[in-house]
């Protein structure tokens, strides 16, 4: 079956999940993100791309930082950017996923920035928009459940660039919880993609995966020993939103263990980098000390996250 | 047909340009070509102000038909573009669209005094009413062939004929 995110001439039409991409198309979104950064800078920080383009935000699950930045990104490629807020919206009141995004395709949106609490969600859409014969517009996941965050995995991906300018001798570590965390699935899928030879996974059993091994990942439930000699420390945040059930003693016994410390990021290499997708839950999953501290590269991968989305979009705006 | 010299070419755009300089002139070259030429003209003129080189894929008029090529250079304006007098370098002159991309991009940075456009060669089969203030050679070029500025791993520029 064909990889439903791309199109016959296998250019990227929709982005869904990082799982199955081919590793030119990851490396040609953070080659083409390179540019976008110094628009920041201009007098206009704007670029015509998208020019005359309607761009919905349709966020079911709540969200800060990305919706904003995707917000910000389409607005710096001169686009129409339409905020959905969907708490008060028609789903709300009885409206199914593809009823709303009929509608929004009635009102001529060419494409869909889509957060859902349901793993899977973005991909019915891009089904249906197919079934429908609207290829011309696409649909971009911003998180879908447990499943998938591409757009975070990719700015990770462009951040790790940046500060280490290569893949392939790197030792990774994603720490926390990863049975929650599309982030980390979707980390994990750019990471062995683009040629990290060891990826480590640290937390308590409770909250990894048991099959995470296959995905090619080292499971170490000691953190000491997971972060002995990384290049690069990837946080996940706690998720007690999506807790059910006693996964945890409480958010102190899991700061005992699993939350970064100076003490515990001793173990890495001197020069390693600390990354979080925010929002940051300090003194749980991060000490203060660390976040704020010389090792941490958190709001640059803020910024590097403008530039990714507005890669990601003009190239699908583009195919 | 045997293609002029381009090493030549610079030398000699250099030399036409120089009465019309500004000391507070600024080069702006297109990637790939205009850059190599605005590289040779500001050695040979002795601008004291930085080289600025533009990438205009964001702002080609042909995006949503070609979409975007993958190796984009990013842009550089290591100056400010406010009331200042551009030259904008490019290699080879055919539609005009480069130029608009690149205009339209240049006051994304700022209102200059004034922009010029200095080209190696112009090969007419203009879309734009744009004409360059000064041009080394004109050349007629049938359609369907690209005149392309190469670069030797020697560093030597030279021209040279394909098939579009």
């Amino acid at each position: 079956m064909r990889n439903p995110q791309l199109t016959k001439n296998g250019e990227l039409q929709h982005l869904l999940t990082i799982d199955g991409l081919p590793r030119e198309i990851l490396a040609a979104i953070l080659d083409t993100a390179a540019p976008f950064t110094e628009v920041a800078e201009r007098e206009v920080k704007k670029l015509p791309l998208l020019r005359g383009k309607s761009v919905f935000n349709l966020f079911f699950e709540n969200s800060t930082r990305t919706r904003t930045t995707f917000e910000i990104a389409a607005k710096r490629l001169s686009a129409d950017v339409i905020n959905l807020n969907i708490s008060t919206s028609s789903t709300a009141k009885g409206e199914t996923l593809l009823d709303t995004v009929d509608n929004l395709c009635a009102m001529q949106a060419d494409m869909f920035v889509v957060r859902h609490a349901s793993s899977g969600a973005p991909f019915l859409m891009a089904q249906h928009l197919a079934a429908m014969g609207l290829e011309h517009i696409h649909v971009i996941n911003a998180g879908d459940g447990r499943h998938a965050h591409p757009t975070q995995g990719l700015l990770d991906m462009y951040t790790i660039r940046h500060y280490k300018q290569d893949f392939t001798g790197l030792v990774v570590a994603i720490v926390g919880d990863v049975l929650h965390s599309r982030v980390a699935r979707s980390q994990i899928h750019a990471l062995t993609t683009l040629g990290v030879p060891e990826v480590r996974v640290i937390g308590p059993k409770t909250l990894i995966p048991t099959d995470v091994g296959k995905l090619g990942v080292r499971v170490f439930h000691d953190m000491r020993a997971g972060l002995k000699d990384v290049d690069v420390v990837m946080m996940l945040r706690l998720q007690n939103e999506r807790m059910q059930g006693a996964l945890l003693p409480s958010p102190q016994e899991f700061f005992k263990y699993y939350g970064l410390t100076a003490d515990k990021l001793a173990c890495a290499r001197p020069d390693v980098i600390v990354m979080h997708p925010g929002p940051m839950n300090r003194g749980v999953e991060i000490d203060s000390a660390v976040a704020d501290g010389p090792h941490a590269v958190i709001l640059p991968q803020v910024t590097f996250g403008i530039a990714v989305r507005m890669a990601v979009m003009s190239m699908l705006a583009g195919n | 047909m045997p293609l002029p010299d381009a090493e030549r070419l610079c030398a000699a755009l250099a030399d036409s340009l120089r009465p019309g300089l500004h000391p507070d002139t600024a080069l702006i070259g297109i990637h790939t070509g205009g850059v190599w030429v605005a590289e040779r003209l500001h050695a040979a003129l002795g601008l004291k102000t930085s080289l600025g080189s533009l990438d205009v894929s964001f702002y080609r008029d042909d995006f949503s038909r070609s979409g975007l090529h993958s190796q984009i250079k990013s842009s550089d304006i290591p100056f400010e573009v406010k009331d200042r007098p551009i030259v904008i370098v490019d290699d080879v002159l055919y539609t005009g669209r480069t130029i608009r991309a690149a205009m339209n991009e240049i006051f994304d940075y700022g209102r200059p005094a004034r922009i010029d456009l200095a080209v190696l060669v112009d090969r007419g089969g203009r879309e734009l009413p744009v004409c360059p203030r000064w041009s080394a050679q004109a050349l007629q070029i049938e359609p369907g062939k690209n005149l392309q500025l190469e670069r030797s791993k020697a560093g030597v520029l030279s021209l040279r004929l394909i098939d579009a």
